[in-house]
């Protein structure tokens, strides 16, 4: 084909111009497992130009507490839809199973591997990279009270510990997220 | 495909712009389709590029962020700077790529 036939160059549309969208995601689970879905989807906003805060509150504040956050667990007792992760099979260990000692070692530590495999970096790391990209960390007045902490005890890429008026306040007009 | 003219070469590209075919790229078009999306290419915007193209030569996928962080020793934060608001595009789009497939 001749250079005639060449079609207008076509510029990506990047919407910069859209991105007033904010959102919020309120982080109260402490369980390993569950730390990762606001991490994925946060860093994620991010790197869409969405601007991002999140709140850690309840057993979601391990996530930031400093002698914590580098040892969240996975337990597998009470999941019934746990399994092992092997394509086209469903292979599963009896729920009686689950309480028992060092299962709760064990699944954390797989979930650890795989997470490794995948190239996910643990939560800290994960805090880091969602602070460097311009995420907001906000730590809970009334977890920190329970927790008897101070923004000294907190990761340091917390901005600051807020009550839940604050929190409200903060995020009007942003998309909000509880997990 | 469609085929467009950047920098006077002929190069195919998918329904958004970006470039499909690794070889058709060069630093004459990277400079025209950064100049596209507002951005005007320095030494440090050249580092990223050329991480993501050897990084793709190799891996066969496109850096995400944190790859480009940890194995190209870009900080994420200056890539929000080079690139800003979606790094992950526009830094796929300058250097020839497919955008980023992996979610972190």
């Amino acid at each position: 084909m001749s250079d005639t036939s060449a079609a207008p160059m076509i510029v990506p549309d990047f919407g910069d111009d859209e991105t007033d969208r904010t959102l919020a995601i309120i982080c109260s689970k402490g369980s390993l497992d569950m730390a990762y879905p606001a991490l994925v989807l946060g860093n994620a906003a991010l790197g869409e130009g969405v601007e991002l805060h999140l709140f850690f509150t309840f057993w979601g504040f391990d996530m930031i507490v400093d002698s914590r956050m580098d040892d969240l667990q996975f337990s597998p007792a009470g999941n019934t839809a746990m399994h092992f992760p092997v394509k086209d099979k469903s292979i599963r260990i009896p729920q009686a199973v689950m309480p028992l000692p060092g299962m709760t070692g064990m699944a954390t530590k797989m979930l650890k591997d795989q997470l490794e495999a995948l190239d996910i970096p643990p939560v800290r790391e994960f805090l880091d990279q969602i602070v460097a990209a311009g995420g907001q960390l906000w730590a809970c007045q009334m977890s920190a009270d329970m927790n008897k902490v101070d923004m000294d005890d907190l990761y340091e890429g917390v901005s600051d510990i807020i009550n839940a008026a604050d929190f409200i306040t903060m995020t009007e007009g942003a998309q909000l997220l509880f997990i | 495909m469609p085929v467009t003219s950047i920098a006077g070469h002929d190069v195919h590209v998918n329904d958004e712009g970006f470039l499909t075919e690794y070889d058709e790229w060069n630093r004459d078009i990277a400079e025209v389709l950064a100049a596209n999306i507002g951005i005007e290419m320095t030494d440090r915007h050249w580092a990223v590029v050329d991480f993501l193209r050897e990084d793709f030569k190799a891996k066969g996928e496109t850096a995400t962020t944190r790859r480009v962080q940890n194995v190209g020793g870009i900080p994420t934060k200056e890539q929000f700077a080079l690139f800003p608001k979606k790094p992950g595009r526009k830094m796929s789009y300058v250097a020839g790529l497919p955008k980023p497939k992996g979610c972190v």
